[in-house]
């Protein structure tokens, strides 16, 4: 059912309520299931893919497959849970198999029922609802569980932990910590190792103040050397996250709830969550009980057979030649293998072990780590480069000249060629370095791309998560899909954990050129319609299309409409016609149509139009009578100098502004937002110039103004900052003696960029004026949602200026021109639209039923 | 994808054709559930669930075309054909939804 949140714990990847499905059983004339029965016990990753290979292999029509799964849940990616918790992904987006999925194919799902055990005589499942479900055969696939460390003080009752004590195992124990981690200020996580960084790193992201403990003498002492992991925990350290290494977490102080722990050292530490993340165990409970045998994991076979010939174990919980896999790609390698064998497509497959190879990224340090981390003979080559200064430090490990093992930390930039002479034992260069660096003779990447893509061979692996190969890309390639974004689509490399994204985007690149570099697509200025922007542009203006629909019907392919171009071009139509551009409702996106930010539960806010943060009592007065008489669940101050009425119903928003009696203040669009100031020379002692007034008369002058991504101003009165122009899209600073200093390309959102002194001028009018001509040029010229602080370094400072400053292609005037017909076309949208809705119904609310406001009240 | 049995369905009256404006969606109560429905440029009627599967979007509010519906929250994409979502998401549940006298009928 997804995110609707009403049942408490919602069955991740569910079904929708009233979705029913008829199933047409592949039943004989007699009504009798001729098929084998395949019952796999375990629904993680392992198990599922299982049950995924199987049935790629046509064995949906040979056997008969049922699921049991402990968690109620569909299947996720579990790799993925430290982004759900450090809040980067939604758990929806990790579903893999929803239980549509397992309906769809004609598997029997036993969501939330654990198997006791397995009569391998009578060859019958016993699960603990009481049930017994025959098998012809079987595939263990449980997993693993956390491995919890004894500590005094841990449980409440047997079975329960204290009340603020959790693993990191399960999308379960993922919500908990979610939950705890908003009520809660200190963090201590037991573990240093991959798991335990990333829980800690994650907390740390909502706000905790985290330690680590860790019972290693150095951080990820599995993957890397001690050098290796004293630079990680340089880095980690430098993000605020306290390290704590070679003790151990021996006490959990309570009694009712987590209150801090003891140290072996007797050093106590106050916590009000303890996360344990010191390592995985297999769970080999049912092998046991059903007497299998079983060493440190479940033992099998060159073909994964356990010691009962029709009972099989893949993933976490499996052993094999003495290894137990904790990554991804084995387990893949190994569902491959036993799905061979299961549907008879290669009754030979033998599985041999997996050389493992990782790329991740912990605590916000890429890592890449495969084979050795050392060398262990008198002869082995080992080359070590360590930047402690950087957090970078790489090694590789070669032996008769293969590449035996290596390990980046900080810069995984050559893991491709590296994973590739590790895997298939390619040569290596002469000149060692040229492993872990590229010189600079010239031979290195500054074409931007990884020498090796082209050498790589076309069955390596490129996404893990997905096991997609640089084959499967360079087909789907092949057969016409030449987007990044497409090629991910189709084969869904790169939708597991990400980290390959880079690699599949070069690869595809690599794939798709001969002489083109670049994806035709991706120079579009929205996806429908195959035109750069000035060819759009011209296209545009010489055939006089005025409105999305006529744009769509002249230059589309078929004459197609596409949805996600329309708002695109509403907003170049608008700029390229100003007052003369026919409107229409539905190209507009819902912001726009409404003039309103849409939040996440379908109400909307309302920001009045205060220029420059300069207000006056009377205003207050209404704005706080307006947010009274509607009930507005939320008045904020904003960012951008302003005052935010949230949580209002789209059918209250024409009253509100006729109410309010301001104009709107565009919070809502791609469009000139707002100027920011300090408060000048009128009162302040150290103002050298009337700021004050010159955000006022800019955003006066270019008030709603449409552009291809969001314009934020601001004008300081001295180099102090105090309403931070060195960060805005224009930022203007007053430097005494009249002069103004215009800075463009600046940013304070995900990206943080000082921006570029345009010039320095010595009048307001001057600065209105050169703010005028940089703004259309980039609405002109930057691409959609392109905001300042990319497109000011794409063109380069230099071009601009020579442009603006110089006139060097002979434009301004027309700059100006443009500019002049948007500003007279401006009209406030909330005076306009509040009065006669723009369409039947403009106003009415979309979602009826649900009570409002979904978000709390404060 | 799973067959959605059609077979107790009741047509609904839940407005008039004139109430959903060209190339837009309104939200309507059809026999008490919420559908969305949209009118489509080329003049195609499409009604779904009115709240988005992937994070309870208001679907009526969305922008479309003849191939897909784009929830307004995070953009996820919904195929009219099959409700099913081109970004990954669960699919979307259609109704049908036809014209009557300038009357839109909808099946719940």
């Amino acid at each position: 059912m997804g995110g609707l949140g009403r049942v408490m714990n919602p069955v991740l990847g569910g079904r929708p309520e009233g979705v029913s499905t008829l199933h047409f059983a592949m039943d004989d004339a007699d009504g009798v299931d001729t098929r084998q029965r395949l019952v796999v016990v375990g629904n993680g990753m392992a198990g599922a893919r299982v049950v995924e290979e199987v049935l790629e292999r046509g064995g949906g029509d040979q056997f008969a497959i049922t699921v049991f799964g402990e968690e109620p849940h569909g299947n996720y990616n579990r790799i993925m849970l430290s982004h759900v918790l450090a809040g980067e992904e939604h758990e929806d987006d990790i579903v893999l198999n929803s239980h549509d999925w397992y309906a769809d194919n004609g598997v029997q799902l036993r969501a939330g029922v654990r198997v006791r055990r397995i009569d391998t005589h009578a060859k019958v499942v016993h699960a603990a609802d009481g049930t017994a479900t025959s098998y012809d055969q079987l595939v263990l696939a449980t997993g693993s569980r956390s491995f919890i460390p004894p500590m005094t003080g841990l449980y409440r009752s047997d079975d329960e932990f204290l009340p603020g004590v959790f693993g990191f195992r399960t999308i379960d124990d993922t919500r908990a910590m979610l939950a705890a981690a908003a009520e809660h200020e200190k963090a201590v996580v037991v573990g240093g190792g991959l798991l335990g960084l990333e829980a800690a790193r994650a907390l740390q992201g909502h706000g905790l103040q985290v330690e680590v403990v860790h019972a290693g003498t150095h951080l990820m002492n599995q993957q890397l050397d001690p050098d290796g992991g004293a630079i990680l925990k340089q880095s980690v350290e430098s993000l605020g996250i306290v390290v704590h290494l070679a003790t151990r977490t021996t006490e959990v102080i309570g009694p009712d709830r987590v209150r801090g722990v003891v140290l072996a050292d007797g050093r106590a530490i106050d916590a009000d969550m303890l996360v344990i993340a010191a390592g995985i165990r297999p769970v080999t409970e049912v092998a046991l009980m059903s007497g299998i045998e079983v060493e440190r994991g479940v033992v099998v076979d060159d073909q994964l057979r356990t010691d009962d010939p029709d009972v099989y174990a893949v993933g976490e919980c499996a052993q094999h030649r003495g290894e137990v896999y904790g990554l991804v790609a084995p387990v893949w390698e190994q569902a491959r293998v036993l799905a061979d064998l299961l549907t008879g497509t290669d009754p030979d497959a033998e599985y041999h072990g997996s050389r493992t190879a990782t790329k991740l990224k912990v605590a916000g340090v890429d890592v890449a780590t495969m084979g050795v981390n050392r060398p262990e003979r008198d002869t082995d080559e080992f080359l070590v480069i360590s930047e402690p200064r950087r957090g970078v430090h790489l090694s590789v490990v070669v032996r008769d000249d293969r590449l035996i093992g290596a390990t980046l930390l900080g810069d995984t930039r050559k893991v491709a060629f590296l994973t590739q002479a590790f895997d298939r034992g390619t040569p290596l260069p002469e000149e060692r370095i040229t492993l872990l660096v590229d010189l600079s003779d010239g031979a290195g990447s500054s074409d931007g791309r990884e020498p090796g893509v082209a050498e790589l061979p076309g069955d390596s692996q490129v996404c893990n998560c997905n096991g997609v190969s640089k084959q499967d890309i360079c087909d789907t390639v092949a057969s016409g899909c030449t987007t990044v974004g497409g090629v991910m689509d189709r084969t869904r490399a790169g939708k597991g954990c990400g980290s390959c994204k880079g690699l599949v985007k070069q690869i595809v690149e690599w794939a798709a050129d001969g002489d083109v570099v670049e994806d035709p697509a991706e120079s579009w200025y929205v996806p429908g319609i195959p035109l750069a922007k000035p060819a759009l542009m011209a296209a545009i203006r010489e055939q006089g299309l005025l409105s999305v629909s006529a744009v769509f019907a002249a230059l589309a392919p078929g004459g197609a409409e596409d949805a996600k171009s329309k708002m695109g071009l509403t907003s170049l139509l608008r700029m390229i016609w100003g007052a003369d551009h026919v409107q229409e409702n539905d190209a507009k996106f819902i912001n726009d149509r409404v003039h309103g930010n849409i939040q996440r539960d379908g109400t909307f806010s309302v920001v009045p139009q205060i220029k420059g943060g300069v207000t006056t009592p009377a205003q207050l007065r209404r704005i706080a009578d307006v947010a009274e008489k509607y009930e507005v669940p939320m008045v904020k101050i904003t960012g951008g100098q302003r005052i935010d009425l949230l949580g209002v119903r789209k059918e209250d928003l024409p009253a509100m502004w006729d109410d309010l009696g301001m104009p709107s203040g565009y919070a809502y669009g791609k469009s000139f937002r707002t100027v920011k100031t300090c408060v000048g020379t009128d009162f302040c002692r150290f103002g050298l110039g009337d700021s004050t007034q010159l955000g006022i008369d800019l955003e006066t002058r270019f008030q709603g103004i449409e552009s291809p991504a969001k314009m934020k101003l601001a004008v300081v009165g001295c180099p102090r900052n105090c309403a931070e122009a060195y960060v805005k899209d224009v930022g203007v600073v007053a430097v005494g003696n009249g002069k103004w200093e215009v800075y463009v390309g600046g940013a304070a959102g995900a990206t943080i960029r000082k921006g570029d002194l345009l010039a320095t001028v010595d009048s307001p009018a001057a600065v209105i004026e050169l703010t005028g001509r940089f703004l259309q040029y980039y609405r002109e010229n930057a691409n959609w949602l392109e905001r300042t602080y990319d497109f000011v370094p794409r063109v380069g400072l230099e071009r601009i200026k020579h442009v603006l400053l110089e006139d060097g292609e002979g434009i301004l005037a027309d700059l100006d021109e443009g500019m002049q017909r948007s500003i007279d076309a401006y009209t406030d949208p909330w005076g306009q639209d509040g009065r006669q809705p723009a369409t039947p119904g403009q106003f009415r609310t979309a979602l009826p039923l649900v009570d409002l406001p979904k978000v709390p009240v404060r | 994808m799973s067959v959605v049995d059609q077979s107790t369905t009741t047509a609904h009256v839940v407005g008039r054709v004139d109430d959903v404006p060209l190339g837009e969606g309104r939200a309507f109560v059809a026999g008490g559930v919420q559908v969305a429905v949209f009118r489509l440029r080329d003049g195609s009627l499409h009604a779904t669930q009115a709240a988005c599967p992937h994070a309870g979007g208001p679907l009526a509010d969305g922008q479309t075309d003849a191939d897909v519906l784009v929830c307004p929250l995070h953009l996820f994409a919904y195929r009219w054909r099959d409700g099913a979502s081109t970004s990954g998401a669960a699919p979307v549940r259609l109704f049908a939804v036809h014209e009557e006298d300038g009357q839109l009928v909808v099946d719940v």
